[in-house]
């Protein structure tokens, strides 16, 4: 059934939590409002008040409770409302989730989800646009999930929420409703740490996650119409990395183009590019090139600014031909 | 309500006297290990076991949650853990319950005790504490969660927004302040304009109390009053036992750069190792032979944890990047 990569997160969350009453639901506005941007719509309607909470404005409380009810038998998915409000609750998130199953040799363990919009072109400015993935991707015992498509969300949403860690599952604001995709109705699971090949090509690879995937497919399109065959390949979690699937595409085009909207300096990018350099630097035709966010400390509101801000697919597509051409 | 001191039968009350003096003397063993050089460093619970003991027995143990800090080594043998369990904890043993040998020494952990592991950073857990008692609350079980933290702590936002959570949602939560009146080296005023640490539960809309720390029976009722408050779905209290720490805040320190030696001996008249026994011995519960016999058990089960973790293997270094996410069981 087609839907939109929003609808895909609201209706497997209510899909897990009719499976399994461990789960619950907690944040900011999730409950009567259905969140600000209607992920959690209808679930408290449909689950009660009692697992779909709203809660103080307060992230480290939201996160610092939800370990404790973790480890006491539950399945917190507690939702930060916006992905640049998740700072207040780093400490929590890095310092204790994180370590929690470590410090204790294995003893205690924190499955949990943090569900946290993320990126821009919303109009979202400095504080509603941020793209946050690189502080956390750093973090041993924690795992990173970016989707691209309504088909990812549903297979990954349910697979971090079963998983006995704890993860972070970073929705892209802008694909909320300007992606849609075929999501079976069927419960299916994705295994985190494994990327897809979205697109096979020849020439160039492009090695995104998250919204640029989708606008690195649309540049890979219309670079055929040019006679360039793109490879896009969709790394879906960044921690676990799925090294083996990066390797690959990079030793089948030899030109490798890391994309992503995260700032350039310290991104996630930089690990891509170093894994490919240790393993793969004899297999490359081309210096790997990076195309990411400017190292400006956030988006600009005003549309000329944001927009100039943005890895769109037009600056992609000119970077793989410039890559292609080299 | 039931009666606070109901359960403080005499057996009770000479259990609570000897996870006391276990605590102490297993505390100044520590020192000794440290000052050998066989123990890197050391944190302290001495002055501090009445409270500890007494809030612990106050719980149902096994069944409720405790959330300690690195003060608590009385708190967690009262719950059961042992002195073989400390000196593998502190000498970084691979058989160290808390963990392995991974963390520092004071940095409690075991899920058969229901003690939640405990990292260094100051009043996170009282998020945690918090977020037990709300599973509990919705799994609708009986289950009580016990957070504890210094009056340092008590400046962290983490503070606020714990109980500012627990209250709104009325959790089963007891947040227990062990107020000895120093952060490190940092006095109680330079920490808050406030004299009280419970006078800020007004601001949250719980009861806030103070209670005599060195009086474990004052500790005890108070803690079972909460507990029978969280249980009863009336929400979090706050308890602040005002007592002292005698000894400096850990083996790396050096107390009197910050406070002078007549507060310390002043402190001491207040021992609530001296304080109980008089108190038992007016009750005829103690006398001197039953009081030698508890040191000597005390200092075997000391000695016997000692010679014990002294020889204990130390963790096997290709263990170094295990459980850094669930292992199957396969």
């Amino acid at each position: 059934m087609a839907m939109t990569y929003l609808e895909a997160v609201r209706e497997t969350l209510r899909q897990e939590m009719r499976r399994d009453a461990r789960i619950i639901i907690y944040g900011e506005d999730v409950g009567v409002r259905g969140g600000v941007f209607r992920a959690t719509e209808g679930l408290q309607e449909e689950f009660g008040e009692d697992r779909v909470m709203d809660s103080p404005l307060a992230e480290s409380a939201i996160v610092g409770t939800a370990i404790g009810a973790a480890i006491n038998g539950l399945r917190p998915v507690p939702e930060i409302q916006f992905a640049d409000f998740i700072f207040p609750a780093v400490n929590q998130i890095v310092q204790e989730a994180a370590r929690i199953r470590y410090r204790s040799n294995g003893t205690f363990g924190v499955p949990m989800v943090i569900r946290a919009p993320y990126g821009g072109g919303i109009h979202g400015a400095l504080y509603h646009s941020q793209s946050i993935e690189a502080f956390f991707a750093h973090v041993p015992g924690l795992k990173v999930v970016m989707p691209a498509t309504p088909y990812d969300v549903k297979g990954l949403l349910a697979a971090s929420i079963e998983d006995e860690d704890p993860v972070l599952f970073l929705e892209h604001k802008g694909a909320y409703r300007s992606i849609r995709g075929d999501v079976p109705d069927e419960r299916y699971l994705i295994p985190l740490g494994e990327a897809e090949v979205k697109r096979e090509g020849t020439d160039v690879s492009i090695i995104s996650w998250g919204m640029t995937v989708n606008s690195s497919l649309k540049a890979a399109e219309n670079l055929a119409k040019r006679g360039v065959s793109v490879e896009v390949l969709d790394l879906r979690t960044i921690r676990p990395l799925d090294t083996e699937a990066i390797l690959e595409t990079a030793r089948k085009t030899g030109k490798v183009l890391v994309v992503h909207e995260d700032n350039l300096t310290g991104g996630f990018g930089g690990e891509v590019s170093a894994l490919i350099a240790e393993h793969a630097l004899f297999d490359l035709d081309a210096p790997i090139r990076r195309l990411a966010g400017p190292d400006v400390p956030a988006m600009p509101y005003a549309p000329s600014l944001e927009h100039a801000f943005l890895v769109t697919p037009e600056k992609i597509e000119a970077a793989a031909q410039e890559l292609a051409a080299f | 309500m039931a009666d606070v001191s109901e359960g403080l039968t005499p057996e009770v009350l000479m259990d609570m006297y000897y996870h006391m003096v276990l605590a102490r003397v297993l505390d100044d063993r520590m020192w000794v290990m440290n000052r050998l050089g066989r123990a890197p460093v050391v944190y302290s619970s001495n002055g501090h076991e009445a409270t500890q003991v007494a809030s612990a027995f106050a719980l149902d143990r096994g069944h409720d949650w405790v959330v300690p800090y690195y003060r608590d080594l009385a708190l967690v043998l009262a719950m059961g853990m042992t002195p073989r369990d400390v000196f593998l904890h502190l000498m970084g043993r691979a058989d160290d319950p808390n963990s392995g040998g991974r963390q520092m020494p004071a940095h409690w952990g075991s899920v058969d005790l229901k003690i939640l592991t405990t990292g260094s950073v100051v009043t996170t857990q009282m998020m945690h504490a918090a977020g037990i008692a709300l599973a509990a609350k919705l799994k609708h079980e009986p289950t009580v969660a016990m957070a504890t933290f210094g009056e340092g702590s008590t400046s962290q936002g983490d503070f606020h927004e714990a109980l500012n959570f627990a209250a709104v949602m009325k959790l089963p939560a007891i947040f227990l302040n062990e107020n000895n009146g120093y952060a490190i080296s940092v006095p109680a005023r330079k920490q808050m304009a406030v004299p009280d640490v419970a006078a800020r539960a007004q601001g949250y809309g719980i009861p806030g109390v103070v209670v005599d720390g060195n009086d474990p029976i004052k500790v005890f009722e108070a803690v079972r009053a909460a507990a029978a408050r969280a249980r009863a779905g009336e929400g979090p209290t706050l308890i602040e036992a005002k007592t002292y720490r005698f000894v400096p805040h850990s083996s790396d320190d050096d107390d009197r750069a910050y406070r002078s030696r007549e507060e310390v001996a002043e402190a001491k008249k207040h021992d609530p190792l001296v304080v109980f026994e008089q108190e038992l011995r007016e009750q005829r519960l103690l006398d001197d032979t039953q009081h030698k016999a508890m040191l000597d058990r005390a200092k075997a089960a000391v000695d016997d944890a000692t010679e014990f973790a002294d020889t204990a293997p130390d963790p096997d270094p290709s263990t170094l990047g295990r459980h850094v996410y669930h292992e199957a069981v396969l």
